[in-house]
């Protein structure tokens, strides 16, 4: 609980800072926060992540990018009725997300469909049929190996689209004659 | 980049760049009895580059991860991943069924884990390293 308002809290400053460091900075604790708090809820796997990619790799890549632009945020223009559209498509999507919630089974019931469709299966056969000890990894691996074949294309996509949009490797001769004119 | 002249950083950065490297490669193969894996193993063994890369600068990261290198690492590991995937098609299985690589289904299934498993990590370090040396290579430039 405490966890929980710490995060309200550093999403509150995040949104308040002007300055984007700032911004950055807060944003790691935020991760860092969350790493905590799937600490808390027992998910060691997913708080090893959120803290690494989440705390650790996006503020770097963050911090690299405040230092190719400008490291404060343009002042916000002043207030006019446009910004009425916003604010009022923001409310209506807020209220529709609590609207889904409600529907959703309380958190912790052993009844709810999480609980009672694949994961006791995984649960129980995975020390017969895979045979390691950490059930994350005979999941992520093995049973669900296509969700994690699908997830590392996405990193190798994703670093060829970094690489062709802004890389200055030799394979692309017509960009580097653009930077050299530049 | 000035962070080069400071002694303190080069000493601290040289101790601590094989204790990153070892504790990434400790995570990646025992990722099956404790918390972590591949991915993690992938992303702590980039930030090892990134720390080097910060503290001797983008030239020196260069030289030790040539952008050549890290492209074949980075597709190697997709490669490897659904290399495994075909081998247990080859080997009469379906997609991605590490049971049939051995005869022993169980051992089978450690093989492949830990195959798919190296390649996530290869691919995402190679993935990490790229990204940052592109986003600071800019800055440089200017």
């Amino acid at each position: 609980m405490t966890l929980l308002g710490f995060l309200v809290a550093t999403a509150l400053f995040v949104v308040q800072a002007r300055n984007l460091f700032v911004s950055v900075i807060l944003m790691g604790l935020f991760s860092l926060l969350v790493a905590g708090l799937f600490m808390v809820l027992d998910a060691v796997d997913v708080a090893f992540t959120e803290a690494a990619v989440g705390a650790g790799i996006s503020t770097v890549l963050f911090l690299g990018t405040i230092a190719l632009v400008a490291p404060k945020e343009r002042p916000v223009a002043p207030r006019s009725r446009r910004q009425l559209l916003p604010f009022l498509v923001v409310g209506a999507t807020f209220a529709l997300l609590i609207f889904g919630t409600l529907d959703m089974p309380l958190y912790g019931d052993p009844n709810a469909p999480i609980h009672v469709y694949v994961a006791p299966r995984y649960l129980e056969q995975s020390a017969t049929e895979i045979g390691i000890p950490n059930v994350v990894t005979s999941v992520l691996a093995s049973y669900r190996g296509y969700d994690t074949l699908g997830e590392i294309t996405v990193i190798f996509t994703a670093a060829l689209g970094v690489m062709m949009l802004i890389g200055r490797g030799r394979k692309f001769p017509r960009r580097r004659r653009e930077t050299d004119e530049a | 980049m000035a962070m080069n002249q400071h002694a303190v950083l080069r000493v601290v950065t040289k101790l601590l760049m094989p204790c990153i490297l070892l504790f990434a490669l400790y995570v990646q193969f025992h990722g099956e009895f404790g918390p972590g894996g591949g991915f993690q193993a992938g992303v702590i063994f980039g930030v090892g580059f990134v720390l080097y890369a910060l503290i001797f600068g983008v030239g020196a990261a260069r030289r030790v991860a040539p952008p050549g290198v890290l492209r074949g690492v980075l597709a190697g590991g997709v490669l490897l991943f659904t290399g495994v995937g075909i081998a247990g098609v080859l080997r009469g299985g379906s997609f991605l069924n590490y049971s049939v690589l051995s005869k022993d289904p169980l051992l089978g299934q450690e093989m492949g884990i830990l195959l798919i498993e190296f390649g996530v990590g290869t691919t995402v370090a190679a993935a990490v390293i790229t990204l940052f040396l592109i986003f600071a290579g800019q800055e440089q430039k200017e």
